[in-house]
């Protein structure tokens, strides 16, 4: 009782109090826009699944059950859901090749960036925030017109007289991967100029002094420095490449099912919300996954180096 | 200064809920509402009109469930009425009493899934079938082999739209089986058949108009009335209908139970009825409608495009869209997922 009372107590617990009281409108926040509508859809998955669409109020299994397992269509033998695996390999594959792609495109922009005088960098970052005015469909759009049988690349060749027939290149997955690394390059490039912006150049030039060759330079000087720009720009684009829809569907024309595009079956012609959330919560778990792995990943090496 | 400043905010406030009568809210098909017909709507009533628009009655039916939608009016297939029904999702709005309800024609003041026509009124009607690109094939086009087994110079140019029950319907069919059949036998040559087709397919999409305009796709599961809209723009493409079986339906305007606008949802009912306004809607839409009396409004010529002309020794292999029951249905749904993962 005496204890509680003292005065350093009472100023830390008062201390306490007010933190905890600045906190709060990020914590709503956060409860409100991030842990509730998770909530919602964790709840939504163990429910059953109305006969057209929608939920029955009663605990069910069945949604967690159609994403690992299926029953045979025709003799209603148990077994593995091989469908949902190929999808999420699928999309596992196109937001890593996504990823590579943006930063083999984004690193040497970012570097052309943050190697301008001063004066003109921010006009170059203006540049690259363009696209970002203009709402993703249309972007998707734009692209279209440029690979579609009667685009700009194939009225060019035709012209030129390398190809004597339009060269099909819309709906394939070359199509897909051009878009999704198009629609998510400004996002690659930003975080690895603020990384590149910090660097300083007088390091480049002791590694020289030190008769380092230019591809030692980069491997073992520049690029551990530009390390937590490439990792952040990587989770910016792997992130929501995973979970992609629009992109896929427009670029791809629908065929090859993306996790998203799963999702949507479930919430609208396949009439099974709880599998739909079900598998929301996976796409989730599957993202954790991913950041917990890139944070222990760039620990780890961080130690190393630093 | 700053009080009359409150005071015309408050007022504009209280003033809102009136204007909010003047208002309807639009759910419709995407490319199935005439401009001209909700502008002329608002010059007579007064009233204010909101299109919104979306892709399958699948789509519509999960944003109404949703709830916090906002929409009045809503357009259903006939044969996807019974689902709005079973949830309450529609008004008893009556429009069998209507005014202009006179004017429909004898064939439509029946339809399934609304016999009486106590929830609905018809919006129009229209086949799907096949629609080719003749310039690239000049084969034979009332078939449905021109999804299910592609002749070489229109493969990987096919679209397959992704309606499962027309999809699956017409391919049941084509292999000489019933629809809605709980035949697994059957069904499992639909899927089989389905799977071998994908390949040949360059997407599964509802696409827009001009990637058929500009040929990127020449071939797809298509509707008369969008068929003749592309034909019109790119006089290659035709129109088939598939002899083993081709769709039939109406698609039709309702009230929604939790519409805030029941009023002008009621008059735009009855004003869709009026021959010279369903004239505008086929017009626009290139489908026929169910007004007697609009064919003096119509277009020259559109009542006996090639689209809306069904050729006398195909007329019986219309296929009336129908939902199967529950438990078929739930096997569609599987196949479906197989096909299109």
């Amino acid at each position: 009782m005496a204890e509680t009372s003292t005065p350093e107590t009472r100023v830390w617990r008062d201390e306490l109090r007010r933190r905890w009281a600045l906190a709060s409108p990020a914590m709503i926040v956060i409860t409100l826009f991030s842990i509730l509508p998770l909530m919602v859809m964790v709840v939504y998955s163990f429910l059953a699944p109305g006969l057209y669409g929608n939920v029955i109020w009663e605990f069910s299994l069945r949604g967690w059950a159609g994403v690992f397992t299926e029953r045979d269509l025709f003799d209603d033998t148990l077994g593995i859901a091989w469908a949902h695996v190929t999808i999420l390999g699928r999309s596992v594959a196109l937001a890593l090749a996504t990823t590579a792609l943006t930063l083999v495109f984004g690193l040497p922009t970012a570097w052309f960036i943050a190697t301008r005088h001063p004066s003109t960098r921010a006009f170059w970052l203006f540049l690259i925030t363009i696209p970002f005015w203009t709402n993703l469909l249309v972007r998707t759009i734009a692209i279209q017109e440029v690979i579609r049988a009667d685009g700009t690349i194939n009225r060019i060749l035709l012209s030129m007289g390398v190809i004597d027939a339009p060269f099909a290149m819309m709906f394939t997955n070359g199509a897909v991967l051009l878009g999704m690394s198009y629609v998510f390059l400004p996002l690659m490039v930003l975080p690895v100029y603020a990384a590149i912006e910090k660097f300083d150049f007088r390091l480049a030039e002791a590694a020289y002094d030190l008769h380092a060759s230019r591809l030692y330079c980069l491997r073992r000087v520049i690029l551990p420095l530009m390390k937590p720009g490439i990792v952040a720009g990587s989770i910016l684009v792997f992130i929501p490449a995973l979970g992609a829809y629009v992109t896929p569907r427009l670029m791809g024309g629908g065929r090859a099912m993306m996790w998203g595009n799963l999702i949507d079956l479930q919430f609208g012609q396949g009439r099974n919300w709880p599998l739909g959330a079900a598998l929301s919560v996976v796409l989730t778990l599957v993202v954790a996954g991913a950041l917990v792995w890139y944070v222990r990943a760039t620990a780890a090496k961080g130690g190393r180096d630093g | 200064m700053t009080r009359t400043a409150i005071l015309a905010a408050l007022s504009a406030c209280l003033a809102l809920p009136a204007h909010a009568e003047g208002r309807l809210n639009i759910f419709n098909f995407g490319l199935y509402t005439p401009p001209e017909l909700l502008e002329q709507f608002s010059a007579e009533t007064g009233v204010e009109v909101t299109l919104t628009e979306f892709a399958a009655n699948e789509e519509a039916i999960a944003r109404i469930q949703a709830g916090g939608h906002g929409l009045d009016v809503v357009v259903v297939s006939a044969y996807y009425i019974p689902v709005y029904l079973e949830q309450g999702l529609l008004l008893e709005s009556r429009p069998d009493q209507m005014a202009n309800f006179a004017n429909v024609a004898p064939g439509f003041r029946s339809v399934t899934g609304d016999p009486d026509r106590h929830y609905t009124a018809p919006w129009v009607w229209g086949t799907t079938g096949v629609m080719v690109n003749t310039a690239r094939y000049s084969g034979d086009i009332n078939t449905a082999a021109i999804f299910l087994d592609p002749p070489d110079e229109l493969r990987g140019q096919v679209n397959l739209v992704p309606q499962m029950n027309d999809t699956i319907d017409m391919t049941l069919r084509y292999l000489g089986a019933e629809t809605c059949t709980s035949d697994r036998e059957a069904l499992r040559e639909a899927r089989d058949l389905l799977l071998v087709a994908k390949p040949h397919w360059a997407s599964v999409d509802y696409p827009s108009f001009e990637k058929f305009v500009n040929e990127d796709l020449n071939a797809s599961i298509f509707w008369s009335g969008a068929a003749g809209r592309i034909r019109e723009a790119n006089p290659g493409f035709a129109y088939g209908w598939p002899a083993t079986g081709y769709m039939q339906w109406t698609d039709n305007a309702a009230i929604l139970a939790d519409a805030t606008n029941v009023e002008n949802a009621r008059l735009f009912l009855d004003y869709i009825m009026a021959p010279e306004n369903a004239a505008l809607i086929s017009n626009y839409t290139r489908y026929g409608n169910a007004i007697t009396g609009s064919e003096a409004f119509m277009d020259p010529g559109l009542l006996d495009s090639p689209e809306l002309t069904i050729p006398a020794e195909l007329v019986g292999a219309a296929i009336d869209q129908r939902l199967c029951p529950p438990e078929v249905q739930e096997l569609y749904s599987r196949i479906w997922t197989e096909v299109m993962r």
